[in-house]
């Protein structure tokens, strides 16, 4: 009887707690994801042709797009399209909840487009099943070629209601894309959804280009480039195309990142032999000196607020993370641990610091708190480096090359992501070899 | 008593050498000396007997005892030839971040620079780039060819 009770109690707290808004745990590695059923949009039968587009798929493949980001967060279990019981069209009017729990989902998707007039209007809705009610609900309108962007715009906006956290959908990825031999390796530099479709490649491949960046605050993107076998950094304005050389400096410019209000550039210039920071205005082209010291001084990076950079140094002998204010003072080394560290990258949310820590033939991508504290490293590899963080600080992407035989064979560059946590490693697609990731901003922020 | 010191002396120096051979038999595998590539192999010449490069080691942008006979053969051969300009090239392995080894292979190519202005060549007949772990003489991942990739080359620019 006691324990009929209990179960009964249990019971009342189960259910009661499922009645609560769904709740997504992101502070831990998700091994547990929320399974969620994304249903294919309703093509209205009134909808016109556009341009090539294929209509009637055009349901099914915002759906899949949306399907695949979040598949790819390692949070949601989007559930097989084939266990689906209701119809597009009448889901998104007004699910029958029970049947939909019955397949085991939590939370569901559905909408509906029509592409009319040169016009293609997408909504959407978001459904939570266990307390049978709508969450949230959207109308986009925009050119029927946007269909991909709409779909991360969807996709966004479903993630920050279910887990009270920006999303990183609607954005890009700028990277180095590499071709041929291991010692004589074409490099370009490439841009990608972040989903890896729509590749561009910006540049020929006629001179060596390392280390693109984009600006937080537009789609200007910064890089190193050996034009004219002159290694400096260079400004790209990637929807005119435009370029110009940063600043006049007498040798190597490197290293380079925009500060967070886009306005200026951090880099390194080296100068017989010494490697110092330097910032120069981009409006006012104001050259500024950060940093003054025998020892090699680069991979700068502004915390979001601005005040502070982080970069590595060898001043103590071997490479290390310091912390400086942005004018320089205040130096302080805040890497202590076993092995050597590299490429400080401070967080967007500015709570920590991601790097690239060497070991024992080993190399390491980790995170720790902005002084150094609470180390912890996320992935273990032969060689990897350069993590630049998804927009909402939840995701770094870095590369990773593969060991090679006595003639270069077995080479690969390859583009990666992990969670914070340390879960859900993946391979981001790119069409050829790939390194130096950047990840952009929201887009349509 | 001179006697007795001489033969301390030469006891040190003994017993020294032995410590040292001792070492270097520790530390030597191959062509690779304390990590600084020693061979011939990869290695191209400026002209006859003056090899163009000099090897580092790990992290590191000291010239050894060797890397400075080879400069200096270089210097004599620069100074012979007074109307030839050179590049130095500076490299890293890939066993570092990037961004580091573009300023290491800087770091080197200006030790050999140094050097050879050091024995009466002029800065201005000399230039450097550092092209960090970009362009590797030797595409292997061992201990071997990343010896061989840490160097600083000489090239005839005219």
């Amino acid at each position: 009887m006691k324990k009929i009770l209990i179960i009964f109690l249990l019971n009342i707290f189960l259910f009661n707690k499922s009645h609560a808004l769904i709740e997504i745990d992101i502070t831990r590695g998700n091994l547990d994801p929320l399974p969620i059923a994304i249903s294919p949009l309703h093509v209205d039968i009134k909808s016109e042709n556009f341009e090539g587009l294929k209509i009637k798929e055009l349901g099914d493949n915002i759906s899949y797009i949306i399907e695949n980001n979040f598949r790819g967060t390692g949070l949601f279990n989007p559930l097989k399209k084939e266990a689906f019981v209701q119809k597009p069209d009448i889901a998104h009017l007004k699910p029958r909840f029970e049947d939909w729990r019955l397949i085991k989902a939590q939370a569901l998707v559905t909408g509906k487009l029509l592409v009319k007039d040169g016009k293609l209007k997408v909504e959407f809705r978001l459904w939570d099943l266990a307390a049978a009610k709508e969450m949230t609900a959207l109308a986009f309108t925009t050119t029927p070629s946007n269909w991909r962007r709409v779909s991360h715009i969807i996709s966004d906006k479903i993630y920050e209601r279910l887990t009270g956290e920006e999303g990183y959908f609607d954005t890009r990825v700028i990277y180095v894309a590499e071709s041929g031999p291991k010692n004589q390796r074409i490099k370009k530099l490439a841009i990608m959804d972040q989903d890896g479709a729509n590749t561009k490649y910006l540049t020929l491949g006629n001179e060596l280009v390392l280390t693109p960046r984009f600006n937080p605050t537009n789609q200007m993107v910064t890089y190193m480039s050996y034009f004219r076998n002159m290694p400096r950094v260079y400004l790209l304005d990637i929807e005119t195309g435009t370029q110009e050389v940063v600043g006049n400096f007498p040798g190597m410019t490197f290293a380079p990142r925009f500060s967070p209000d886009g306005k200026k550039i951090v880099m390194s210039f080296a100068k017989e032999g010494n490697s110092d920071i330097y910032t120069m205005d981009l409006e006012s082209r104001v050259v500024e000196r950060i940093t003054d010291h025998s020892s090699i001084d680069t991979s700068p990076s502004f915390s979001p607020d601005g005040k502070f950079i982080a970069f590595n140094s060898d001043r103590s002998g071997l490479q290390q993370i310091y912390v400086m204010r942005s004018d320089g003072s205040g130096v302080k080394r805040i890497t202590f641990g076993n092995g050597i560290y590299g490429t400080p990258v401070w967080s967007p949310r500015g709570d920590l610091i991601a790097f690239t820590k060497m070991r024992k033939g080993k190399f390491y991508i980790g995170v720790m708190r902005t002084d150094g504290t609470g180390e912890r490293l996320l992935t273990e590899n032969f060689y990897q480096e350069a993590p630049s963080w998804s927009p909402n600080g939840r995701v770094l992407v870095f590369y990773r090359e593969t060991k090679s035989g006595s003639r270069g064979e077995g080479f690969s560059a390859k583009l990666w992501s992990i969670d914070i946590t340390g879960y859900n490693e993946r391979r981001l697609k790119t069409e050829t070899d790939a390194s130096d990731p950047s990840w952009s901003s929201l887009l349509s922020k | 008593m001179m006697f007795n010191k001489n033969l301390k002396n030469i006891l040190l120096v003994i017993f020294a050498t032995l410590i040292l051979s001792a070492c270097s038999t520790a530390k030597k595998s191959g062509n690779i000396d304390g990590d600084v590539y020693t061979g011939k192999e990869t290695v191209e010449y400026l002209a006859s007997g003056v090899p163009d490069r000099v090897f580092f080691a790990t992290n590191k942008s000291s010239l050894t005892t060797a890397s400075r006979a080879t400069l200096r053969k270089q210097a004599t051969y620069l100074r012979k030839n007074k109307n030839l300009n050179v590049t130095i090239e500076g490299h890293a392995d890939e066993r570092g971040t990037r961004e580091y080894n573009l300023a290491l292979g800087e770091r080197r190519a200006n030790a050999a620079r140094d050097y050879l202005m050091t024995y009466g060549i002029s800065g201005k007949r000399i230039s450097v780039i550092s092209y960090g772990k970009e362009k590797p003489v030797n595409p292997a991942s061992t201990p071997l060819a990343w010896s061989q990739n840490r160097r600083s080359v000489t090239v005839k620019v005219n």
